[in-house]
C-alpha cells in the first residue's frame, strides 16, 4: 500500500505522540550536552501541528509534510526548528502534488530531508547530530526500495538504521551547535536530535505498518 | 529550586507583557508573531536596527528598545531562539524604505532562524543587513566548534550600531559599523555557578565548592575548563589575559571597559571585580576611556561575569556617547 495524505497524517500523529511520552528523556539529553529543553521544544511544536491537522487535513502527502514543516518552522525556535522544518519542506518537494506516494518516493523524501538538513545546519557525517541519524536512515531506505520494499518495509528499514545511528553518536566529540563548545566533554552523550530523529521514523515505521 | 513562575508554559509571555506595561512610554508589543517594537515605530527616515535572541539575558534585547538603540526587539522562549515569522514580523513593523539591519548573535540556533526570516524579508524586497557577533575568545578553535558565540560585545554593537542609525547613516554605513565594532570588541565570562531553568527547574550544569567555570557562555555552555576558586584579581587577570591577547591590546589602546553581571553577581562584587580590572589595563599601559558596570547581559540568576574589551576610535567613542533612552541604558536624553 502506498502513502496517502491520511496515512502521512497518521504517521505525523504517530511522531507527536513519540515526542510527547519521550519529552522529558530528550529534553535530559539535552541537559547533558546542550541547553536543556530540546523534549519541550519539540513538543510544543508537535502539538501544534496535531492542532492544525485537526482542524483539517491537507488533501496530499506533500501538502501535509509543508503543513509540518511551516509549523515547525514558526514554533519550535532554537536550531531545531529551522532544522527540522527544513527536512520537513524539503520531502514535502520530493513527494510533490501526487495523490499516493509509492516506497522509492518515500526513500527519495527522506533522502531529500537529510540533504537539506545539512545544507541548512553545515553539518558532516561524525559531528555528532541528527545527520548521523539520518544519513545510515537515508541509505537503509533507499536499500529497502531497491530490494523491492513497500512503505512500510522502507520505513521500518530507516527506523533501525537511525536508531543505530543515534547510539553511535555517543563516543563522537560535537563539532557543530551548543554542544561543540564541550570539547571532549560531550564524548559519552547521545546526540538529543539524533534520538529524536529516530523517534520520528520509529513512529512513522510503526503508522505505516499499521 | 524555588522561582517565581506560574505556568512554566506561559513564564516568557507573562515577563514580556509585564516589561511592556512597565515600560509602555518606550515599548509595545507589536501585533502578530512575539515582538517588541518602539512605542513610535515605524521611525520615518532612519535605518531599523533590530535584534533578538533567547529570553533568560534580560535586559538582552528588549531593555534596548528605544530612541538611539534598537527599534524593536524579537524575544524567544528562555534560552531559545526567536522563529523566523516573529523576526519577519519585528522589522515589517520597525523598518521603512531604508531597510533594517539585524544583529545576531553567533550561537546556531539564533544563526539558523534569522537566515531564514533575512532570506522571507528578501524575498519580500525589504532591505535586510545581518552582522554577526562573534567576540566570545573563550572559544579557542572554530574548526571544531559552531565557531566564537556573540556575548557582552552584543550590548556595545547594539548601541553603537543604533547611534549611526540615529543619526541618519545609510544601511550599508550602520552595518559596516556594526561589523567594524565586532571586529575591534572581546569577552570572556566566567560562572560560580549554574542558572536554573524555568521550564524543568534544573539547573543547567553542576560545579563543586570550589570549582569555576572559565570561559562560560550566556546559557551556560562551558568554555574552557573547570578551574579552581581563585581571589577576584586571579579571575580577572585569567579573563583579562585571554581577551587582551586574542586581538590584541597593546599599550597606547583607549577602549571602553564593560564588566557584566550574568543575574547573580552583587553591583559591589562587579565593581571590584571592575577595580582589579583597571589595575591590570593601567600596568599593560591600556587606557580606560569609557566604562560600563552592572548586569546588562545575564543568564537567569547565574552568579559569574563576564569582562568586555572593546578597542575606541574617535568615530565609535562619539556613537557611544551619543543619546540614548532605553529601560536599561540612558542617557543624554
Amino acid at each position: 500500500m502506498g502513502c496517502t495524505a491520511e496515512t502521512t497524517a497518521a504517521a505525523i500523529r504517530a511522531a507527536a505522540d513519540a515526542i510527547a511520552v519521550n519529552r522529558a528523556e530528550l529534553t535530559s539529553l539535552d541537559r547533558a550536552i546542550g541547553d536543556g529543553d530540546h523534549g519541550d521544544n519539540l513538543a510544543r511544536g508537535f502539538a501544534a501541528v496535531i492542532t492544525k491537522l485537526d482542524a483539517e487535513v491537507p488533501a496530499t502527502p506533500g501538502a501535509v509534510l509543508k503543513l509540518v514543516a511551516t509549523t515547525l518552522i514558526s514554533t519550535v525556535g532554537g536550531a531545531s526548528g529551522p532544522l527540522f522544518g527544513t527536512a520537513f519542506l524539503r520531502a514535502a518537494a520530493a513527494a510533490g502534488e501526487a495523490a499516493e506516494l509509492d516506497a522509492a518516493t518515500v526513500a527519495a523524501a527522506l533522502g531529500a530531508a537529510r540533504d537539506g538538513v545539512v545544507s541548512r545546519g553545515k553539518a558532516e557525517p561524525a559531528d555528532k547530530t541528527m545527520v548521523d541519524a539520518l544519513t545510515p536512515a537515508v541509505d537503509a531506505a533507499e536499500a529497502a526500495a531497491r530490494n523491492g520494499g513497500d512503505v512500510a518495509a522502507v520505513l521500518a528499514a530507516a527506523a533501525e538504521a537511525a536508531e543505530g545511528g543515534a547510539v553511535a553518536t555517543t563516543p563522537l566529540q560535537a563539532r557543530k551547535g551548543r554542544a561543540s563548545y564541550l570539547g571532549a566533554r560531550s564524548i559519552g552523550h547521545v546526540d538529543p536530535g539524533s534520538r529524536s530523529s529516530a523517534y520520528l521514523l520509529r513512529a512513522f515505521a510503526a503508522a505505516a505498518a499499521g | 529550586m524555588k522561582k517565581f513562575v506560574n505556568d512554566p508554559a506561559t513564564f516568557t509571555d507573562e515577563a514580556l507583557a509585564g516589561f511592556a506595561a512597565a515600560h509602555r512610554d518606550l515599548v509595545r508589543i507589536g501585533a502578530g508573531p512575539t515582538h517588541l517594537v518602539r512605542v513610535d515605530a515605524p521611525v520615518a527616515d532612519k535605518v531599523a536596527v533590530v535584534s533578538g535572541g533567547g529570553a533568560g539575558h534580560e535586559p538582552l534585547h528588549i531593555g534596548y528598545v528605544g530612541p538611539g538603540m534598537l527599534d524593536a526587539a524579537v524575544p524567544g522562549r528562555v534560552f531559545t531562539s526567536p522563529t523566523p515569522d516573529q523576526v519577519q514580523a519585528a522589522v515589517q513593523a520597525a523598518a521603512g524604505p531604508r531597510g533594517a539591519l539585524l544583529i545576531v548573535k553567533n550561537y546556531t540556533g539564533d544563526v539558523l532562524n534569522f537566515e531564514t526570516a533575512a532570506e522571507l524579508l528578501a524575498a519580500d524586497g525589504v532591505p535586510v543587513a545581518t552582522v554577526l557577533v562573534d567576540d566570545d575568545v573563550a572559544v579557542q578553535d572554530s574548526t571544531f566548534t559552531a565557531g566564537r558565540r556573540g556575548v557582552g560585545g552584543t550590548v556595545l554593537v547594539e548601541k553603537i550600531a543604533g547611534a549611526a542609525a540615529d543619526r541618519g547613516d545609510d544601511l550599508a554605513t550602520v552595518a559596516a559599523i556594526a561589523a567594524a565594532v565586532t571586529a575591534k570588541v572581546r569577552s570572556m565570562g566566567v560562572a560560580l555557578g549554574p542558572a536554573v531553568m524555568p521550564n524543568s527547574g534544573e539547573p543547567s550544569f553542576v560545579l563543586d565548592d570550589n570549582e569555576i567555570e572559565m570561559g562560560v557562555g550566556i546559557h551556560g555552555e562551558p568554555g574552557r575548563e573547570r578551574a579552581a576558586m581563585a581571589t577576584a584579581d586571579e579571575i580577572v587577570g585569567t579573563l583579562l589575559t585571554a581577551i587582551v591577547g586574542d586581538l590584541p591590546f597593546t599599550a597606547g589602546d583607549r577602549v571602553l571597559l564593560f564588566v557584566n553581571g550574568l543575574g547573580g553577581t552583587p553591583l559591589a562584587e562587579l565593581y571590584l571585580a571592575y577595580n582589579g580590572a583597571r589595575k591590570y589595563l593601567a600596568d599593560k599601559g591600556i587606557e580606560v576611556s569609557r566604562s560600563l558596570v552592572g548586569n546588562y547581559i545575564t543568564s537567569l540568576e547565574m552568579p559569574g561575569l563576564s569582562i568586555t574589551l572593546l578597542q575606541l576610535d574617535e568615530q565609535t567613542t562619539m556613537l557611544w556617547d551619543a543619546p540614548v533612552h532605553t529601560a536599561a541604558l540612558r542617557w543624554g536624553r
